[in-house]
């Protein structure tokens, strides 16, 4: 009963932050999963699964706002299930720790250089009183 | 060409990482394809949509999917995802995108120190 409770807590999370960041939630999804009893890959596929739901009650919405560019989305959706393919193919063959950790650090820059956007941008425009 | 190359940078790094597109198609399209914040978290949401369903579509085949587990915690994301939707009309842009970096650096703590 806790168990679901924590789900159900869990996956409303999950959605608030696909929302506001337009993520699937997946990194809240696969560890819920594995919470309420889930093998790593089982939890992976079911979270594939809650994402659908998720992302579009989200782009429904933002298409009533008027935010979302449908020809744009199908593009990328679509090239990204290539990339998913090839990703898959060559995830085998690396060292993956280091790999890891190389992305991780690209991360970190690529909040700073969204951040100096922002930042920059509120010094060039500040917002009107 | 720009968005190709957006989409194929996705689905290679969750493929590799693990962790979903979204986190690396929105920075791409807002330092790269210069969509406003709003419109590349909306659009990045559409994409994500159309990759978990090849992606659930692959895993049904093999069986490991579980139903009842995807709806438990799904539909509230559902009702989650709307409340996320219409809160980020409210929010200023310039907070989005801090939160949006912090999210990254998180994750990015998360692949460095796992």
């Amino acid at each position: 009963m806790t168990t679901i409770a924590l789900a159900l807590t869990l996956g409303l999370a999950a959605g608030v932050l696909s929302g506001l960041f337009g993520v699937g939630g997946g990194i809240l999804f696969v560890p819920t999963l594995v919470a309420l009893g889930l093998g790593q890959i089982d939890a992976q596929a079911t979270s594939l699964l809650a994402i659908i739901p998720t992302v579009a009650a989200g782009a429904w919405n933002q298409r009533r706002y008027g935010h979302l560019r449908v020809q744009s989305a199908i593009v990328v959706g679509l090239a990204s299930v290539a990339g998913v393919e090839v990703g898959a193919r060559i995830a085998t063959g690396i060292s993956e720790g280091t790999l890891r950790r190389m992305f991780g650090i690209l991360l970190f820059f690529v909040a700073g250089q969204l951040a100096f956007q922002a930042y920059r941008t509120t010094r060039r425009y500040p917002p009107s009183s | 060409m720009r968005l190709v190359a957006i989409g194929l940078a996705a689905g290679l790094f969750s493929a590799l990482f693990g962790i979903g597109g979204g986190i690396v198609a929105v920075p791409l399209l807002i330092i790269v394809a210069r969509l406003p914040e709003r419109v590349a978290t909306a659009t990045s949401l559409g994409a994500i949509g159309i990759t978990a369903v090849a992606g659930v579509t692959v895993y049904a085949l093999r069986g490991d999917v579980n139903v009842g587990y995807a709806a438990l915690v799904g539909i509230p994301a559902a009702v989650g995802a709307l409340a996320g939707t219409t809160l980020q009309q409210r929010i200023a842009t310039t907070t989005l995108t801090y939160g949006f970096a912090l999210l990254l650096a998180a994750i990015g703590a998360w692949l460095v120190w796992p």
